[in-house]
């Protein structure tokens, strides 16, 4: 649970919260290339840092933090993983330089959480579903993809709730075989499922009498425009790009091993 | 005995729902907990059948500390209704939504036939036996999921909110059912804000504010007391609105019932003539 | 010309085998306070599915008889239309919200119908202080009570600026304060904007001082309609089962043993009003 909510967008009045979601996207987009460009710690590490004001710059440190530590765990994983691959099918010539490259793996694979997280975080779903519209996406798209985020913690409580009651009638969920435990989760699937049913139908009666498909040419109370920080963003997302080719193409970036003379 | 004492309990999302509370519930005990929505209500019950544990403090039920014992044992005694009986109903038929929690508690099919007879009979649900539970009503729903709880007779029954969106008769139909568990001897506890439920019922009163219990005693004690009442966001009855408005001519304040209310202004004309 | 009008009009849903209301008629007219009661199943949430159109739009099955809304033919205007004239807020405050943030859903019904973005923020900017909520523009649904929430609800039909507003049950998942709010918020909607209110409830010692006219229904059929001191005191009322206010049962009960009072009560203010006169004789 606390690693979904280093992901969970949290309303804060911030300039990066205000900022265009195409702006972050393509951010998000130049990031994940540049790091999938590198597989040396220095520049990976760079990037880990380089992304940290605005973290700060958006004031969510406290849950970008949890979506660090919730990766953090996937992040030994990988670590592992990729010493045990490289030892047994790579060729490296030492154990030191198969940890510093297995370290850098990981830190990628860091770099890209906390870019998404940024993202995430300071995106609000409604602008998001506004810059899927403007980007032309049928409305009824958008509409389905706000409405799925606006609902999913109404789901998960209900999903608590209807467990808690079967629990009150004696459903023991732990434990038994792995039939046993599909079976188990009937009783609690089946209010949920009919419970999602009728509220849709809610919803849809609803919508239909808020005018719902009143006219083609719907209107929106917000419109997204670019601004000054959006420009400035997508120029320093585009310099990054340049930049990063550049050296990947043109500067031998020495090993931490050979720099410490191991 | 249900005693909480000095229950403290957090969400795990940081909401500290309970400060504190500590209550002593009596064996056979007909018992209403009031409050707004948020103020702990809920949560504080949740933990008289183990679904939450507290975060501090301790609740016991007849001696057992419910941190050691799992939920189902303690569901065997503790009969927990649900707000909404959309939120277990799954069965194909009544009849078999009745026997669920049976057979998850072991009983033999014969007691199960003969227990599921004895809660459709009780709810009055005989004919919708092998209807599917999904084809009947909201108030034949909310008899259905009672019965699934009183059919393995738990010596404490807890039901949450039992009057949303019910109307008067069905509230009517309710009040004496309750009425009759409790003159079997079942420990009931009711989670409301339906004051006018509350003072048609009469049961022992226990007002929730912000997690803490604020007041608690007789029915006519707490409803009447517009100080208390008004701190836990919850409105006095009419009848005793309109003897709170009566105080200053002398007449008494703890009254909530018409019954009552008509015998003491006959008898204040009676005097008067 | 009254502002709602039916003749004679019955439903039966699709799957139902007899109708779920029949051979009703009825006049509203512009501004009044209708507060629509009776048991469960009697056939009122149906019967305001009609008013806006959801019946026969939106649910299909048999409509028989005349309804007119806003001097429209129900049968022959699209949902999208009538609500235009009729706003409709549900029993489930949590089933009614879209968007992620209170103004965005309080704009949802005036983006469906296409209004330029300034007249929109005016609107929306409008609904949100009369209903109270003006702070909470920019929170989330989930950040709400369920009293908010369903100001909300009632903000995002009145955004739309109809005549009428039909509230089903709006307060059965609301506390005792809640409700009072939300029953005050609709009486200025009516009181100070004229706006017709259809409310649907079976909480009469908190309503029916608010409503100019009680309507009582009872399988399917309305069978007690007229001013509230009137049809609350009625004996019909008391056998059907409608919750009738405890003070109007007390002044039934005075009556009985020969007590007077000068007016039939609905609050424990005309209550203490009433016996006060009496007590000081």
């Amino acid at each position: 649970m606390s690693m979904f909510d280093g992901f969970k967008f949290r309303s804060v009045n911030s300039s990066v919260h205000k900022m265009d979601p195409r702006a972050k996207f393509i951010y998000v987009c130049v990031m994940f290339a540049v790091a999938v460009m590198f597989s040396q710690i220095i520049p990976l590490l760079v990037l880990l840092i380089i992304q940290m004001p605005l973290v700060f710059a958006a004031r969510v440190q406290k849950e970008w933090l949890r979506s660090m530590k919730g990766a953090a765990g996937f992040a030994i994983i990988i670590f592992l993983m990729n010493v045990f691959s490289l030892y047994f099918y790579g060729n490296y010539e030492s154990l030191s330089a198969i940890v510093e490259r297995s370290f850098a793996l990981t830190l990628r694979f860091m770099v890209l959480i906390e870019s998404f997280s940024v993202f995430f975080l300071t995106t609000s779903p409604d602008l998001l579903g506004l810059a899927l519209e403007q980007s032309r996406v049928p409305y009824e798209l958008c509409f389905a993809f706000t409405t799925a985020v606006r609902f999913v913690p109404v789901l998960a409580e209900e999903a608590q709730t209807i467990m808690d009651a079967q629990k009150a009638r004696g459903l023991e969920l732990e434990g038994g075989s792995f039939i046993k435990k599909i079976r188990n989760y009937i009783p609690i699937l089946i209010p949920l499922i009919v419970n999602a049913i009728r509220r849709s139908l809610e919803l849809a009666e609803t919508m239909e009498s808020r005018a719902w498909g009143a006219t083609q040419n719907r209107t929106n109370l917000y419109v997204l425009r670019m601004g000054r920080k959006d420009f400035l963003l997508m120029l320093f997302s585009f310099a990054m790009l340049v930049v990063s080719v550049y050296v990947s193409l043109n500067v031998q970036i020495p090993n931490i091993i050979y720099l410490l003379n191991i | 005995m249900i005693r909480i004492q000095d229950v403290f309990f957090s969400y795990p999302n940081g909401v500290e729902a309970l400060k504190g509370v500590s209550l002593e519930i009596q064996d056979g005990e007909f018992l209403a907990i009031m409050g707004q929505n948020g103020a702990g209500k809920t949560t504080l019950v949740k933990h008289i059948n183990g679904l939450l544990k507290p975060t501090k403090g301790t609740v016991t039920v007849d001696e057992a500390d419910t941190t050691k014992v799992s939920v189902a044992t303690l569901a065997k005694k503790v009969g927990f209704v649900f707000q909404n009986p959309d939120h277990q109903l799954f069965s194909e038929t009544v009849e078999e939504e009745i026997s669920f929690a049976l057979r998850n508690f072991g009983f033999s099919e014969s007691a199960i036939k003969e227990r599921v007879n004895w809660a459709l009979n009780l709810l009055d649900l005989a004919e919708y036996r092998k209807v599917s539970p999904f084809m009947l009503s909201g108030g034949e729903r909310k008899r259905v999921a009672l019965a699934s709880v009183l059919a393995w007779d738990p010596k404490i029954v807890i039901l949450d909110e039992p009057t949303i969106g019910q109307d008067s008769q069905q509230k009517e139909r309710l009040r004496q059912f309750i009425l009759q568990l409790n003159h079997l001897g079942k420990t009931v506890i009711i989670v409301t804000h339906d004051v006018e439920f509350v003072a048609e019922c009469k049961p022992q009163v226990v007002l929730m504010s912000q997690g803490k219990v604020i007041a608690q005693g007789s029915a006519e004690k707490v409803l009447t007391n517009l100080e208390v009442v008004t701190q836990a966001s919850v409105v006095l009855p009419q009848i005793s609105q309109l003897f709170a408005n009566l105080k200053d001519i002398g007449f008494p304040t703890e009254v909530i019932d018409v019954n009552e209310a008509t015998d003491i202004l006959l008898g204040r004309l009676g005097d008067s003539r | 010309m009254p502002i709602i009008e039916t003749k004679n009009l019955t439903y039966t849903y699709p799957i139902g085998t007899k109708p779920a209301f029949e051979d009703v008629t009825i006049k509203i007219d512009k501004g009044e306070f209708v507060v629509l009661t009776g048991p469960s199943g009697c056939g009122k949430t149906t019967l305001c599915r009609c008013f806006n159109g959801l019946i026969p739009h939106f649910y299909s099955g048999k409509l028989e008889g005349e309804i007119y809304v806003s001097n429209l033919k129900v049968v022959n205007h699209p949902i999208h239309e009538l609500a235009q004239h009729v706003g409709m807020v549900f029993q489930n405050p949590e089933n009614q919200l879209f968007a992620l943030s209170v103004e965005k859903d309080v704009a949802f019904g005036l983006e469906n119908l296409g209004i330029s973005r300034e007249k929109m923020r005016e609107r929306v900017d409008w609904a949100l202080k009369i209903t109270g909520i003006y702070g909470l523009k920019d929170r989330a649904p989930y950040e709400l009570s369920g009293g908010q929430q369903q100001r909300v609800a009632i903000a995002s039909v009145l955004a739309m600026q109809p005549e009428i507003i039909v509230l089903d049950e709006p307060t059965s998942f609301l506390d005792p304060v809640g409700a009072q709010n939300i029953f005050e918020v609709i009486n200025r909607l009516n009181k100070d904007l004229g706006i017709t209110i259809i409310l649907v409830e079976h909480r009469l010692d908190l309503t029916s001082k608010y409503a100019s006219r009680v309507m009582i229904m009872d399988k399917g059929r309305i069978i007690l309609d007229g001013p509230p001191k009137e049809i609350l005191n009625s004996e019909e009322a008391r056998l059907i089962g409608v919750g009738i206010p405890k003070v109007t049962r007390l002044y039934q009960i005075l009556k009985n043993k020969g007590l007077n009072l000068n007016e039939i009560p609905l609050s424990a203010e005309e209550a203490t009003k009433g016996l006060l006169e009496v007590l000081r004789i």
